[in-house]
């Protein structure tokens, strides 16, 4: 499973697990927007240290939080590199 | 127990056994051995060297139980101080302890470094020699407890006979048959509270052994008529996973030591039925808060500013504290002073909230889990997920987190197969909803790990990393 396919399961499991509806998870869609607060970006960001195997927040100092879906995935590949 | 005339426990022990029908009968019963309340009363376990103790400091520093339970019988009253050394307190911290306690004399079944260059070492025996009764009461002696914090020096904690005994009401009629056993060493102070409500009235006490298998303990305290029977709620938990849960018959069941939750209550009930269960708060330098028999976690708020049996309880921000005679005086040394309020209350750092007419424990003030500034006791969670039928034992701890600080995650020991598989996912979705059902979102766990076990202390408390 590719990074990205792993981090959009994680975020549709959580929409799931939180009865919410997703926006498509498009590159462009801004996370604000995507209906999950920080907390609920907490959950995922831990959980997918757990099934990418990093946490690319943890990893490097200066990571500001992205701002779309596009830039989290970016975030991802380019730490488990 | 009012003693203005103030006794030794030899002396209480001798008095409950001239009242008891067959005083032969009441012994201790450790993992290899019998030994009778007369001959102890009649004997010494010292070389023929206990008038030596006189005066002295002494550390009680034995691998066994029974010899430091002898040992104390012999030295109340003797020396002048008693440390109470549980076997894991091995080198730096037993040096310190040593030093702090201005230890010359040691009663020991062991050779250890540390206490090689001590004058006065007597290897103790637990096979009595005759001896005179030491009636001479020379000394108002000093109990010695150590704290069992997971990190740094123990502290020595000041307790007298008068104030471990505080909360121990008159004996039960003189005929009651009662054999007290406890899965906690008698050298901490939950311990302690049994081998002295055992001894004090002249019943017999069993005595665990860190070295025997939990099914072996329970096959011996059936054999050995075990009623009464008291350990730490994660204690219990692992006496309820075992097969030979049922093959002890107690007819009193007391937790204490850690919060009780209401799954370890009903999972008690359920195998021992009609059997009274019990919980207490009780703390090394608080004594013993009170006692709960109505099945349900917590207790009754109206405990709250209230007096009974001379303890006084109130909360302040958030946390119980406690005044009694069952107080410590204090700590030994210059390091640590045990600061009271201006009513003589002491802070006990256990956390309450108060529901309608009852209060809960909710954990440690150091052990709050932050998230994003929302306050988690872990405690509180395992306390749910506890409930759902399948777990075992569960810990929750925090994860650092980028995006809020700390996120929660449990750790939890079921008693199906471990091993991934749809089995385990449905146990961990159920765990996540029933949180979810019953908590705010920030505590509910992110992750749901399932291990094989999870590390309990020598003194029966589950291991938190930040504890």
């Amino acid at each position: 499973m590719s990074i990205r396919s792993k981090i959009v399961s994680e975020f549709e499991n959580f929409a799931k697990e939180h009865k919410k509806t997703l926006p498509p998870l498009t590159d462009d869609l801004v996370l604000l927007d995507s209906g999950i607060d920080s907390l609920g970006f907490a959950v995922i960001v831990s959980r997918l240290e757990e099934s990418v195997g990093v946490d690319p927040f943890s990893t490097s100092e200066e990571t500001d939080f992205p701002v779309t879906f596009g830039d989290f995935v970016k975030l991802y590949e380019n730490a488990a590199r | 127990m009012r003693r203005d005339n103030w006794q030794t426990i030899a002396q209480l022990l001798g008095e409950s056994l001239r009242n008891t029908a067959c005083p032969s009968d009441h012994c201790f019963y450790s993992i290899d051995r019998v030994v009778r309340y007369v001959d102890i009363l009649n004997g010494s376990s010292l070389a023929g060297q206990r008038d030596q103790f006189t005066g002295r400091s002494v550390l009680i520093h034995t691998n066994g139980q029974l010899a430091a339970a002898i040992a104390l019988i012999e030295l109340d009253g003797r020396a002048r101080r008693m440390i109470l050394a549980t076997p894991d307190v091995h080198g730096e911290n037993l040096s310190a302890i040593i030093e702090e306690a201005e230890v010359d004399a040691v009663i020991t079944d062991h050779e250890s470094p540390e206490t090689s260059h001590i004058d006065l070492r007597v290897r103790c025996s637990p096979s009595l020699i005759p001896a005179p009764k030491g009636e001479t009461v020379a000394h108002r002696t000093e109990w010695i407890l150590l704290t069992s914090g997971t990190t740094g020096t123990p502290k020595l904690v000041i307790h007298t006979l008068k104030s471990l005994t505080a909360a121990i009401g008159a004996s039960s009629g003189p005929e009651e048959p009662i054999t007290w056993a406890t899965f906690y060493d008698i050298r901490r102070y939950g311990g302690l509270q049994f081998y002295l409500r055992a001894v004090l009235a002249a019943r017999s006490l069993v005595l665990s052994d860190k070295d025997e298998a939990l099914e072996a303990h329970l096959t011996r305290l059936n054999a050995q008529g075990a009623t009464h029977i008291t350990g730490t709620p994660s204690h219990w938990r692992r006496v309820l996973w075992s097969p030979l849960a049922k093959s002890i018959t107690p007819s009193y069941v007391r937790m204490s030591g850690e919060i009780v939750d209401q799954a370890i209550i009903d999972n008690l009930r359920a195998t021992y039925p009609g059997v009274p269960i019990g919980h207490a708060y009780a703390a090394t330098e608080a004594g013993v808060g009170f006692t709960v028999n109505d099945c349900l976690e917590g207790f009754p708020a109206e405990f709250i500013d209230n007096t009974r049996n001379g303890v006084t309880m109130k909360i302040v921000d958030g946390s119980l504290r406690i005044r009694s005679p069952g107080l410590a005086a204090g700590y030994l040394g210059h390091k640590n002073v045990m600061v009271l309020d201006d009513e003589g209350f002491l802070d006990t750092g256990d956390l309450i909230e108060r529901r309608g007419d009852r209060c809960y424990f909710m954990g440690r003030k150091g052990g709050i889990i932050n998230v994003g500034g929302l306050k988690v006791y872990p405690e509180e969670v395992e306390a749910v997920i506890n409930r759902h039928p399948d777990v075992r034992i569960s810990r929750v701890r925090g994860k650092k987190n980028p995006i809020v600080g700390f996120i929660v995650t449990a750790d939890v020991v079921v008693a199906a197969d471990n091993t991934p598989g749809q089995e385990t996912d449905r146990i961990k979705r159920e765990i996540t909803e029933l949180c979810r059902k019953e908590l705010a979102l920030h505590k509910v766990p992110a992750a749901v790990n399932f291990v094989s076990s999870l590390p309990v202390t020598s003194g029966g408390k589950l291991v938190r990393a930040n504890a």
